[in-house]
C-alpha cells in the first residue's frame, strides 16, 4: 500500500464520533451573514444594495481580481445592510446581511435529485461555469478552483488527483460525501478531466475508510481512466505534495507547483461542487461540515448554507457540550481555535471540533533536548528545531536559507516534540515574515 | 644546561621572527582611515542599538565623519550632550534635536478590558496578533506578552502585573525605537519628552465605532471628538474613530483632558488627572490620582454604564500572562 | 460558557514527553542492572544509589540556588545520568569518589551549560573520565564478580578481559587462553564496571529502545559495524579466527553500553540520520584506535566525548529536502 515517503506522524484518528452519520440539512437562519472574503485572494465586491431582494443562488458579490471568487447568496430575502461582522477570531470582516424570507431559488438551478451524466461542454465553458459558481478548494486552503484549472502557459496537466484522504483526525465530511454522492463525484471527476484535456485520474483514500474505498472502486471500474488508490494511514497525506507523492510517486520540487509534475489536485468536496455547478447550475452556496467532539451530543455531518450562524449548526448537534475548553474550526492538526461561534458558516468552515477542557491546554514547555524527532517527522525535510529558534531570534535570511517557505504548516513537528515546544508557532511566524520579505524583494525587482 | 639554552634560543628566535612577520603584514595591509572615526566612536554610548538608523555605533561614527553637517544625525541614546561632543571633535555645530521618549498608547488594563478568552500559544505578541484578536475583544490594544520588553536593550520597559500593560521607565528610555518596531499592533510611539516630561497622549488606538470600542474596553477612545473641538492649537484630529494628538503642535495646555468621557486622553507627567468633576468643583482637591484611574472622572451616566460593564466580570484570574 | 482557550494549531500532541523518554531508557537499563547486581552484589547497589542521589541533589542545588531556575528533577534526566555514571564505575569505588563523580557530571558536565539540553558533552562520561584521570588506581581496580557474597569494601579484585586483550594486541598471543569464555562474556560474570558485565542484557535493552522509538538504529549499528570491520581487518595473532576477535571486541568493555545508551544520548548526538551514521563511525574508529595503539585498554568514553565535540558540525548536515531545490 502506498504512502508518501518522508516524515509524517500517526495521530489517533478519532473519526468514530461522526463517521457514517448521514448528511443532515441544517435549517435556514433568520438572518444570514455572508462574508465577502471566503477564499484566498482579493475579497469579492458586493453588487447588491440595501433593500434589494435576492434569491437562493443569486450572485451577490463579484470576484475582485483574477485570484478571487464569486459569492452567491445561500438564502432568499432582503439585503439588510453591508457592514463589518466579527469573525471567529474576533476580527472584523466585511459581509452582506440578508433578512431571510422564504426559500426561493434562482430558476435555472436544477433542484431535482436526478444524476445528470451527460456533459458535452467545451473545456473553456466548463471552467467558465466553475468560475461563475464561485468554487474554491474546499479542502482547507480555499484557493479559487478555476485558477487551478488554468495551467500557466508551457505547462500541461497529465493527471488529476482527487483528495479523498481526509487525513485530519475527527473530520468525516468528505468520507460521508463519498458514500452518499460517489456517483456525482465520479461525474465531477470526468468533467474536470474533460476541462483539463486529460484521460487519467487517481482518487487517493486512506485505508481507514474501507467502505468509501469499496464504493469508489466499484464506480471507478465503470469509468475509463479513473483509478482508486488505497493509501496507508499517515498524516499529512492530504497535503498536496504528499498526496502526489503517495498517489503517483512524483515529487514536486521545492518552490514549484503541482502542475510542474503534471498533477492537479482537487478535494472530493470541490469535485462534488463542480458537478453541481456544471450539471445542475447550482453555484457554491452550501457545504457539508462535520460537527464533532468526544462530548458532543449528536456529532454528525451537516449540510449548511453559507451565512448560517455556526450557533445554529451547533444547536442541531446538541449544543456546546459542558466543559468545552476549545472550539476548533477544522481538524485538530491544522484547524484554528476560535474565539466565539457567532460567526456564519462559509466556504472555509470544514468542521467544528469541541475539545474538552482537559485536552485543550498544551503541555508545559521544557528545554529542547535535541532529540531530532521533529526532523524525522517533518514531511518536507526541514529542521523545525532550528527554524523555530531562528524565528525567535529573528534571523530571517538564515530561515530563508533553510527553506522555511517549504513549510506546509502541518504541525507534525509540534505534535511529536517531547518538550512541548511551540515549534510551529514560531516557524509559521517566521514563514510569514520571510514571505513578506520575498514579496517585497520581488516587487523591488519589477 | 645545554637543553635550557637551546630551548630558550629556539623559542626566542621563533618569537622574534613571528613578531617581525606580524609587523610587516600589519604594515602591508594597513587601511587608511580617518582617525576621527575612532574619536567619535569613543564618545558614543557603544550600545549598538541602531536607534540612529545606522547599523551600529561604528557606522554612525563613520556617517558623522563623512557628513558636512550634523543635521539629521542624532544619537538618541546619548542625546544632545553626546552630539555636542561629536560636533566638537568634527568641528561641526551640533543640531539640537528635541529628546523623545517611548509612549505606550493603550490603557486597556486588566480591570477595564474584560478577557474573553485564554491564549495558550507561544509567548509572543507577534504570534498572538497573527492568530486572533487577543484575550480581550479589542483588536487594537496591547496583547501583553511583552515583545517590546524583550526588544528593549536598556531595561526601560516592564510589564506591570497589575495592569498587564508595559510601562516605560522614562529615565532609562533612550528612544531608540526598537520597541516601536517590535510591537505588532504599533501601540508604542516615540513622542517629544516635553518640558519636565509633561505631554498629552491619547492612550488608545481602537478604531472601532464608539459603542463597540467601549464594550471591549472601558478606557477606550470612542472617537467623540470633544477633545478636538476644544483644542486651541488644532493639534487633535479624529480619524477612524480615534483621536490623535500631533505632538509637534501640542502646547500641553490641558484644555482637552477634562473633556474626555472615557479618560482615554491623558496628561502624562502631571501629579494628578484633570477630570470634568474636578474642573467644575475645586480643581486640586478632588482630582483622581492617575494611578488609581477611578470612575469619578466620568459623567455619572457613563460611569454607571462602565460600572455595569465591569461588575459581572470583575475578577480576571487569567489577566494576561502575569500568572 | 467558560472562557475559551485559543492557541495556534496543532491542537493534538503525541503524548511524548522528556520524562517518558528518560524513564524508558532507565527501564531499558534494568536487565543489565539486574545482571550486575547478581555479579557484584552490595557494591553495585550502594554505588548506584549514591550516584543517583548525588546527581539529583547536585542538580537540585544548582538549579535552585545558582541558576534560580525551576527545579527540573521531574524530567528524570538526573536520575538517568546518575544511573549511567554508576554503570561506568567499578562497584567497589569508595563512596566519596562516586559523589565527586556525580558533582563533576552534573555540576560541570551539565549545569554549567544551562541544564538539560544545553550540554555539549555526555555528563555521565564527563564524570567518569574525570575520575579515571584523577583517580586512576581506584578506577582501574576491578572487583571480581562474586554476587552478594562479595564485600563492598576491600573486595577481591582482578584483571578484566580488557587488560588481557590489550596485551594480546601488543603481541602476547599466549594470553588468549586467559580470556573468559565467549559465553561468559555474553551473559556477564566477568570483572569490570557495572555496565560492562552482560552484553546480552544491554543488547536487549538497546533493542527495546529502538522498538519503542526512543532511539534510532543509526548510531548503535554504525558504531558496532565500524568496530567489527576494524577488528576483522586488524585481528592480532593468537585468535583462532577473526570472528572470535570481533566477538571478544564487541562483547567486552563498554562497547554495548556506549553504543546503545551513552552515544545515543539525545542532547549530545546529531539530529539527522546521516549525521548519526558519521557520528557512529567516528566513535567506532576512535575506540579501536585507542584500544589498538593507545595507552588505555578501553576507549569508549574518550571516543564518545571526542565525537560529542563534533556534533555542532555534524548538525550542519541537512536532511534531504522533499523534492529537489529549484535552481534559480
Amino acid at each position: 500500500m502506498n504512502t508518501f515517503k518522508k516524515g509524517g506522524i500517526h495521530p489517533k484518528d478519532n473519526k468514530i464520533y461522526s463517521a457514517h452519520q448521514p448528511i443532515v440539512e441544517c435549517g435556514l437562519p433568520k438572518q444570514a451573514i455572508i462574508p465577502l472574503a471566503q477564499h484566498i485572494g482579493a475579497p469579492a465586491k458586493p453588487i447588491v444594495q440595501k433593500g434589494d431582494k435576492v434569491k437562493v443562488g443569486q450572485l451577490i458579490a463579484e470576484a475582485g481580481g483574477f485570484v478571487s471568487a464569486n459569492v452567491h447568496s445561500g438564502v432568499s430575502g432582503v439585503v439588510n445592510k453591508i457592514d463589518a461582522t466579527t469573525d471567529a477570531w474576533g476580527l472584523r470582516m466585511p459581509a452582506i446581511f440578508i433578512d431571510v424570507e422564504g426559500d426561493e431559488w434562482v430558476e435555472e438551478i436544477d433542484r431535482s435529485s436526478d444524476v445528470i451524466r451527460e456533459c458535452n461542454l467545451e473545456p473553456k465553458e466548463i471552467i467558465d461555469r466553475i468560475a461563475k459558481a464561485g468554487i474554491v478548494g474546499l479542502g482547507g486552503a480555499c484557493f479559487p478552483t478555476h485558477v487551478k484549472l488554468c495551467p500557466p502557459p508551457g505547462q500541461k496537466a497529465e493527471v488529476l488527483i482527487v483528495n479523498g484522504v481526509e487525513c485530519e483526525p475527527y473530520l468525516t465530511c468528505d468520507h460521508q460525501l463519498m458514500l452518499e454522492h460517489g456517483e456525482e463525484i465520479m461525474i465531477g471527476i470526468q468533467i474536470v478531466m474533460r476541462a483539463l484535456g486529460i484521460n487519467r485520474a487517481v482518487i487517493g483514500i486512506e485505508k481507514n475508510k474501507p467502505d468509501a474505498i469499496a464504493r469508489m472502486q466499484e464506480l471507478a471500474q465503470k469509468t475509463l481512466g479513473v483509478e482508486v488508490k488505497a493509501l496507508k494511514l499517515k498524516y499529512p497525506q492530504g497535503g498536496e505534495k504528499q498526496l502526489i507523492d503517495a498517489c503517483i510517486n512524483r515529487q514536486v520540487a521545492s518552490g514549484a507547483l503541482p502542475i510542474s509534475v503534471g498533477a492537479v489536485v482537487d478535494n472530493v468536496a470541490t469535485i462534488y461542487a463542480i458537478y453541481e455547478a456544471v450539471q445542475k447550475h447550482k453555484p457554491l452556496f452550501s457545504r457539508v461540515m462535520t460537527v464533532t467532539g468526544k462530548q458532543v451530543a449528536k456529532p454528525g455531518n451537516y449540510l449548511v448554507r453559507f451565512g448560517t450562524p455556526l450557533t445554529q449548526v451547533v444547536e442541531l448537534a446538541g449544543g456546546v457540550p459542558e466543559g468545552t475548553g476549545k472550539i476548533i474550526g477544522g481538524g485538530p492538526m491544522m484547524g484554528r481555535a476560535m474565539n466565539n461561534i457567532d460567526m456564519p458558516a462559509h466556504k472555509r468552515t470544514s468542521g467544528l471540533l469541541f475539545l474538552p477542557e482537559e485536552e485543550s491546554r498544551r503541555g508545559i514547555e521544557e528545554n529542547c533536548i535535541r532529540c531530532g524527532k521533529c526532523v524525522s517527522a517533518c514531511p518536507m525535510g526541514l529542521e523545525p528545531y532550528l527554524l523555530s529558534r531562528q524565528s525567535e531570534l529573528q534571523m530571517w535570511s538564515e530561515m530563508e536559507d533553510h527553506h522555511v517557505m517549504d513549510c506546509i504548516e502541518c504541525g507534525c513537528c509540534q505534535f511529536t516534540c517531547p518538550s512541548h515546544r511551540p515549534l510551529l508557532d514560531y516557524v509559521r511566524q517566521g514563514k510569514a515574515t520571510v514571505g513578506g520579505i520575498l514579496r517585497a524583494r520581488a516587487a523591488a525587482k519589477k | 644546561m645545554n637543553l635550557i639554552v637551546i630551548s630558550l634560543l629556539v623559542l626566542g628566535i621563533t618569537g622574534i621572527v613571528a613578531a617581525v612577520l606580524l609587523y610587516l603584514i600589519a604594515q602591508k595591509f594597513k587601511v587608511e582611515e580617518d582617525p576621527r572615526i575612532d574619536q567619535v566612536q569613543e564618545v558614543l554610548p557603544g550600545a549598538n542599538c541602531g536607534g540612529c538608523g545606522q547599523a551600529g555605533c561604528r557606522a554612525f561614527a563613520e556617517a558623522c565623519t563623512k557628513a558636512s553637517s550634523l543635521d539629521g544625525l542624532l544619537c538618541p541614546v546619548g542625546g544632545a550632550p553626546t552630539m555636542e561632543k561629536v560636533g566638537a571633535i568634527l568641528g561641526l555645530a551640533a543640531v539640537a534635536g528635541e529628546p523623545k521618549v517611548a509612549v505606550v498608547r493603550c490603557n486597556g488594563s486588566c480591570d477595564a478590558r474584560p478577557r474573553t478568552s485564554e491564549y495558550n500559544g507561544a509567548h509572543s505578541c507577534a504570534i498572538m496578533h497573527s492568530m486572533y484578536v487577543g484575550e480581550s475583544g479589542c483588536a487594537f490594544g496591547c496583547l501583553g506578552c511583552g515583545d517590546c520588553v524583550a526588544a528593549c536593550a536598556f531595561d526601560a520597559l516592564h510589564i506591570n502585573p497589575e495592569t498587564g500593560l508595559p510601562e516605560v521607565d522614562e529615565e532609562k528610555c533612550t528612544s531608540c525605537g526598537k520597541c516601536v518596531k517590535a510591537c505588532p499592533r504599533h501601540i508604542i510611539e516615540l513622542r517629544y519628552k516635553g518640558t519636565d516630561g509633561q505631554r498629552m497622549v491619547v492612550k488608545c488606538m481602537n478604531q472601532d465605532k464608539g459603542p463597540v470600542a467601549k464594550k471591549n474596553c472601558a478606557n477606550a477612545c470612542i472617537g467623540c471628538g470633544l477633545c478636538a473641538k476644544v483644542c486651541p492649537q488644532e493639534a487633535i484630529t479624529v480619524t477612524n474613530n480615534v483621536a490623535y494628538i500631533d505632538y509637534a503642535k501640542c502646547v500641553v495646555c490641558r484644555e482637552c483632558e477634562p473633556q474626555c468621557p472615557t479618560g482615554a486622553l491623558w496628561g502624562m507627567g502631571f501629579p494628578e488627572r484633570l477630570t470634568k468633576a474636578a474642573k467644575t468643583a475645586a480643581p486640586t482637591a478632588q482630582a483622581t490620582p492617575a494611578a488609581e484611574g477611578g470612575d469619578e472622572k466620568f459623567d455619572p451616566a457613563i460611569a454607571a454604564q462602565i460600572q455595569a460593564l465591569k461588575t459581572p466580570k470583575a475578577v480576571f484570574p487569567h489577566c494576561l500572562h502575569n500568572a | 460558557m467558560n472562557k475559551l482557550i485559543v492557541a495556534p494549531a496543532p491542537h493534538a500532541h503525541s503524548g511524548d514527553s522528556v520524562s517518558k523518554n528518560m524513564l524508558l531508557v532507565i527501564a531499558a537499563l534494568m536487565p543489565a542492572y539486574a545482571v550486575s547486581l547478581a555479579a557484584f552484589g552490595w557494591g553495585a547497589l550502594i554505588t548506584t544509589l549514591i550516584s543517583i542521589a548525588a546527581c539529583c541533589l547536585v542538580e537540585w542545588l544548582i538549579a535552585k540556588f545558582l541558576l534560580k531556575q525551576k527545579p527540573t528533577l521531574c524530567d528524570c534526566s538526573a536520575i538517568l545520568t546518575g544511573l549511567l555514571l554508576a554503570f561506568n564505575l567499578p562497584s567497589n569505588l569508595p563512596w566519596w569518589l562516586v559523589v565527586i563523580g556525580a558533582v563533576v557530571a552534573i555540576g560541570i558536565g551539565k549545569m554549567t551549560f544551562g541544564g538539560l539540553g544545553q550540554n555539549p558533552f555526555n555528563p555521565a562520561l564527563v564524570g567518569r573520565v574525570f575520575l579515571l584521570i584523577a583517580y586512576p588506581v581506584q578506577m582501574t581496580s576491578w572487583p571480581l564478580p562474586q554476587g552478594f557474597a562479595g564485600r563492598y569494601v576491600d573486595a577481591v579484585t582482578g584483571a578484566t578481559p580488557l587488560a588481557a586483550m590489550k596485551q594480546i594486541v601488543k603481541g602476547n598471543a599466549d594470553l588468549v587462553s586467559q580470556l573468559p569464555d565467549l559465553k561468559d562474556a555474553l551473559f556477564g560474570f566477568m570483572g569490570g564496571s557495572l555496565g560492562e558485565v552482560s552484553a546480552i542484557a544491554l543488547l536487549a535493552g538497546g533493542i527495546f529502545l529502538i522498538c519503542m522509538k526512543v532511539i534510532t538504529w543509526h548510531i548503535p549499528v554504525s558504531i558496532l559495524a565500524t568496530i567489527a570491520l576494524f577488528a576483522w581487518i586488524a585481528t592480532p595473532e593468537g585468535f583462532a579466527c577473526s570472528h572470535e576477535y570481533i566477538l571478544y571486541t564487541l562483547l567486552t568493555g563498554g562497547i554495548m553500553l556506549g553504543a546503545f545508551f551513552m552515544a545515543t544520548d539525545y542532547v549530545t548526538s546529531p539530529m539527522t540520520n546521516w549525521g548519526k551514521v558519521i557520528f557512529g563511525i567516528g566513535i567506532g574508529l576512535i575506540v579501536m584506535v585507542i584500544r589498538t595503539w593507545g595507552a588505555y585498554p578501553e576507549g569508549m568514553s574518550f571516543a564518545i566525548l571526542i565525537m560529542n565535540a563534533t556534533v555542532p558540525l555534524l548538525n550542519k548536515i541537512r536532511p534531504k529536502l522533499f523534492g529537489e531545490v529549484v535552481k534559480k
